[in-house]
């Protein structure tokens, strides 16, 4: 039996019909067609599918879509609606924050909630906040940087990225 | 990983929700933050006929200080505990083990209720639970029954917690001046179970006297385990390196873990004595500055 949900998806409401067992992931991947949020470890490990609900960062391959039932939910694809990078996007770019990309996604949404409660992290703050999207290019530390960097742009300091 | 066909209830009320659980019995399963029955349903380990998703009742995300007592509502996250400043307040060991639950992404998820009702020995707060002495109120049809922590956990899996109740809220009591807290697991990376765990609550009067002690250990168990014999061997005494040693030594003794990848017997033992040792002195230190 299937249940009828309302999501707003990127700023887009959506009502469809879902199975229970549907998992969130998947609804936005081949029911919405985005495909920017991956799917990596399946197990809640890897972060790749990690987006907002309701501005907090989740791993959607552990959510049900049905959870998400009247919930306001931001991915990638949502995170520049202009079609130009955002700061944390730039970021990655300038500081090589990213190789083959496939963690990337799930990083910035996760980064995009740290920097909202916590727009001045330390780097010990970062390396916390982003302990549950693993990366297996860069070793990190370009993450990080970028991370810093961004905060710096916000908060005033002087910056180190590239422009 | 799909897991296999379910019904999905979501109540508005604890009573629709006692309805639920009575229509399906053991086929019914409560929904939380959903971060540990998820994974099992996805591999196909639980295959509830019904999820009664408890989200949308109102009335279950509370922390509140009421006399003597800190309430917190069993779908208060984890990620509300690490940033609550009355629970961090009274007991500093909530900083300690929320930072150590699996990672912020299933922190903003997962709940206190669901960890302790999950009845796993490996998950956190069934040790701190105990070190803080904490009563945990499951609600029935009849209404709401006081369960103490040390009579909570059955087995493995299983809880005080039955087929037609809910866990709906855990009380702690406010611990008297002179108290410290600290929890600390041996993990080999973030998010893992531990390999093992100790939490501790103890009180110190002026003459350094340790005037009240919990100790609960993590994952070295069939259940989460009261380090009693360690308990005894430092309440009503200054903790020094003797009485000390004598609480590492039977908290290393009465533990009973099982030899996995993450370590043999007898190397869980020693790091369960390690951690006693540690947990004490660091929940000293903060009883000292409490003072």
């Amino acid at each position: 039996m299937t249940k009828e949900i309302t999501i707003t998806l990127n700023g887009t409401v959506h009502t469809l019909e879902v199975e229970p067992r549907t998992l969130l992931v998947h609804l936005i991947r081949e029911e919405l067609g985005l495909t920017g949020t991956h799917i990596g470890c399946d197990t809640s490990s890897c972060g790749a599918c990690t987006i907002l609900m309701d501005g907090k960062s989740i791993k959607s391959c552990t959510l049900l879509a049905v959870q998400a039932n009247n919930t306001s939910l931001t991915t990638i694809e949502g995170v520049s609606p202009d079609g130009q990078l955002n700061n944390i996007q730039e970021g990655f770019k300038e500081n090589h924050g990213l190789h083959c990309g496939f963690c990337t996604p799930g990083m910035i949404m996760r980064i995009t909630e740290l920097l909202e409660h916590n727009p001045d992290p330390t780097e010990d703050e970062i390396r916390w906040g982003i302990s549950g999207n693993l990366c297996r290019c860069t070793g990190y530390n370009n993450i990080v940087r970028t991370f810093a960097n961004h905060a710096n742009l916000i908060v005033g300091r002087v910056s180190c990225v590239r422009k | 990983m799909i897991p296999s066909s379910f019904e999905y209830e979501s109540p508005t009320t604890i009573q629709e929700a006692l309805d639920l659980l009575e229509k399906y019995g053991d086929e019914g399963k409560i929904l939380s933050g959903g971060h540990s029955l998820i994974p099992m349903m996805k591999l196909r380990f639980a295959s509830p006929e019904c999820l009664i998703d408890i989200n949308n009742i109102p009335g279950l995300s509370h922390i509140v200080l009421e006399g003597n007592t800190v309430k917190i509502g069993s779908l208060v996250r984890e990620a509300e505990i690490e940033h609550s400043d009355l629970l961090l307040r009274h007991y500093p060991i909530f900083a300690d083990v929320t930072k150590l639950i699996a990672d912020p992404q299933v922190r903003n998820r997962g709940t206190i209720g669901g960890n302790l009702a999950h009845g796993d020995a490996a998950n956190d707060h069934p040790a701190v639970m105990m070190a803080l002495n904490a009563t945990i109120m499951i609600t029935n049809k009849e209404g709401v029954r006081e369960v103490p922590i040390d009579e909570f956990f059955f087995g493995f899996y299983t809880t005080a917690v039955q087929e037609n109740e809910i866990l709906t809220e855990i009380q702690i009591p406010v611990p008297p001046k002179g108290t410290g807290s600290a929890y600390h697991k041996l993990e080999r990376k973030v998010g893992d179970y531990a390999t093992a765990g100790v939490a501790v609550q103890l009180t110190l009067d002026t003459n350094g006297i340790c005037t009240e002690i919990g100790i609960g250990l993590t994952n070295v168990n069939p259940v989460p385990l009261r380090a009693a014999r360690s308990e005894d061997a430092l309440r009503g005494k200054k903790i020094t390196d003797e009485t000390l040693a004598e609480a590492v030594q039977y908290a290393s003794e009465d533990c009973n873990p099982s030899a996995d990848l993450r370590g043999s017997e007898e190397y869980k033992r020693a790091m369960v004595g390690v951690l006693v040792k540690r947990m004490v002195h660091k929940a000293a230190e903060r009883a000292i500055a409490a003072l």
